[in-house]
């Protein structure tokens, strides 16, 4: 189902945390909101699910207007982050919870968690209490428990942040597998780029409670509107040269360096600019030459990753296949991939 | 397991501290089963005799109707102090009331008032409202005396209910009052055991407010058919009938506390463990 955001304002004490916020989310489609802690994100989320309620503006699912509905008139799933499942009850009676309370009969409750639990691979544990499980499978749960009434919209808020690396992984793919099973629209609320990105068909990043970009993962990354979204995608994350705009070039004299703007002729000379280089577009093959020294080194396995100082201090980040393996200290002389670098205004705008 | 001191000290004088304790519950139950030569100190025969008051009235008069009373009493007691903090805890813990904060501290300085203090007030509301020397006003005074006590103890078990559990509830479609008997009820349910037995235990050894309160009534508990038997001037004094008795009107407590000593430690500790 789609949902609707229509000029969504909130304050909290008087601190104003969304204002005049727009967003729709397509009806199937999985909607990570991506931002630094305090951006507003949790609160989008929970004003969908009716936890919060909006100050002004509008919400709709599909054709029905929402915002006044109490929570539980919303038909809204919610994970969250601590999975808050019910201790008392065990797995069965965690998910036929949301049935029981709306007195289905018995024999359809049993039929609709048995699905469900065999969607969420956890047919076998539905005898056990939640402390008696671990944390994917708790999370399994609740991903059960929000699911089984077929709701309108899937909220997840950080479902990942209390599970260990490699359960993080695999929930990861789990929890995109049964969205894109049941087909059901979902919000993912995240502070972790990698989670929006590999689980997500398009992310809004959220900064100070406006979203600054929205866009699939692909386009966002190489295509970023703001030096703060170019920031936020990539890990390693992109690094940042500090310039003037001389001649049609970008340019930091101190290092004699020059990167042709190409499509961005004509800022007048002087301009201050920022030029955003990614890891993977700065290394020994390139077009734009520039000197420095290993500043750091860090060995990943498959690749490396180095800082490269310059002359003048600024740091350039790089990911190097592993092989030729650079030592701390070591002088190179490397290359910016010019026509991948983005050029952004002082003030943070993509030129 | 090593250990970084050696026990028996500390053991012997902990016995050495408690023998007299442990001695005077001994004779208590000792003399209640036997007789004593005067002057003597040990028990020379065994006996039943003191212990027949409980099957024949014209001893001390009946026991079992005082007893009766002081379960009623007991009892009543317990279900609204219960009721009325399972209820108020939740409010003050999750609600947003009116004047929360006021309440709240209200409670506070309820609870640590010395209820004695309290009584001509009482007396007076009482008499106000019809119910002197009455039990049913006797059980409503004792019960909304000990209603801070239990209220905030309520309090503190409900803040440790995570928020999320709740939200959760109430996102899967259920009410308020719903979550809060289906969800949120269970997890405190060691807190309203151990409140429960407090209140009993408590209702069960009153003696003041019956006395107070209800004076030249018709009803009876146990303390005040206690204090009959153990009156010199009676007729019918006995010294070991008076311990039978006594031994009689602290067996349920001490049952209580057997059965469920655990339970009533978690009111200190305060936790809920899932």
């Amino acid at each position: 189902m789609q949902i609707s955001i229509n000029n969504f304002t909130k304050t909290f004490d008087g601190t104003p945390v969304i204002d005049d916020m727009n967003l729709t989310i397509r009806d199937g489609e999985m909607l990570a909101l991506l931002g630094p802690s305090g951006c507003g994100k949790s609160t989008t989320l929970f004003t969908i699910s009716g936890i919060h309620r909006m100050d002004r503006g509008q919400l709709m699912f599909g054709d029905r207007d929402v915002s006044g509905l109490p929570s539980q008139k919303r038909n809204v799933g919610v994970v969250f982050q601590n999975y808050a499942l019910y201790p008392h009850m065990n797995v069965f009676e965690n998910i036929a919870f949301p049935l029981t309370v709306r007195k289905d009969n018995k024999a359809d409750i049993d039929r609709e968690v048995r699905a469900i639990a065999a969607l969420t691979h956890i047919s076998e544990l539905l005898e056990r209490r939640p402390g008696q499980l671990s944390g994917g499978q708790q999370q399994r749960v609740a991903l059960a428990r929000a699911l089984v009434r077929k709701p309108d919209v899937l909220l997840l808020d950080e479902p990942l942040a209390n599970l260990d690396a490699k359960l993080r992984l695999e929930m990861r793919s789990e929890i995109r597998r049964i969205q894109l099973e049941t087909g059901i629209t979902a919000v993912l609320v995240t502070h972790d780029q990698v989670e929006a990105m590999s689980m997500c068909d398009r992310i809004a990043i959220m900064k100070k409670g406006e979203i600054v970009q929205i866009d699939t993962p692909a386009d966002m990354y190489s295509n970023p509107r703001t030096s703060f979204v170019a920031g936020f995608l990539g890990n390693p994350p992109i690094s940042f040269l500090s310039g003037i705009a001389m001649e049609n070039s970008f340019s930091v004299a101190p290092i004699k360096l020059r990167v042709p703007l190409g499509v961005h002729e004509g800022i007048a000379d002087g301009t201050q600019l920022k030029l955003g280089v990614r890891p993977e577009h700065f290394g020994p093959e390139g077009d734009i030459a520039v000197e420095g020294k290993i500043a750091f080194a860090e060995t990943q396995g498959r690749e490396n990753l180095y800082d490269v100082a310059l002359a003048d201090g600024s740091v350039l980040r790089s990911i190097q296949p592993a092989g030729r393996n650079w030592a701390l200290g070591e002088p190179v002389r490397w290359f910016i991939d010019s026509k991948s670098a983005f050029v952004f205004s002082n003030d943070g705008q993509r030129l | 397991m090593t250990r970084n001191f050696a026990a028996w000290p500390i053991i012997l004088l902990l016995t050495v501290l408690s023998l007299p304790l442990f001695v005077m519950y001994l004779f208590l139950l000792v003399d209640t089963f036997s007789n004593t030569a005067p002057g003597s100190l040990l028990p020379n025969e065994f006996t039943l005799e003191h212990w027949r008051f409980l099957i024949d009235p014209t001893i001390t008069g009946d026991v079992w109707k005082p007893t009766l009373t002081t379960f009623l009493f007991a009892s009543s007691m317990m279900v609204i102090v219960v009721s009325v903090s399972a209820t108020a805890g939740y409010a003050l813990s999750r609600l947003a009331l009116p004047f929360r904060r006021f309440v709240l501290s209200g409670i506070m300085v309820m609870h640590a008032f010395p209820s004695v203090t309290l009584i001509i007030g009482v007396f007076l509301v009482l008499q106000f409202a019809g119910l002197y020397n009455s039990l049913t006003g006797v059980i409503l005074v004792k019960a909304s005396l000990m209603l801070p006590f239990g209220i905030w103890i309520m309090k503190g078990f409900y803040d440790a209910v995570p928020w999320e559990i709740e939200m959760a509830g109430v996102q899967d479609g259920a009410s308020r009052f719903t979550v809060w008997r289906r969800i949120i009820l269970p997890q405190v349910k060691p807190g309203l055991l151990s409140l429960a037995l407090f209140a009993f235990i408590d209702g069960w050894s009153e003696y003041m407010l019956p006395r107070i309160l209800a004076p030249s009534s018709d009803f009876e508990v146990l303390s005040m058919y206690l204090n009959t038997v153990s009156d010199p001037n009676s007729s019918t004094y006995n010294f070991n009938i008076f311990k039978s008795v006594g031994l009689f009107y602290t067996l349920p407590v001490l049952a209580l506390f057997v059965l469920f000593q655990n339970r009533l430690m978690n009111i200190f500790g305060g936790g809920t463990k899932g």
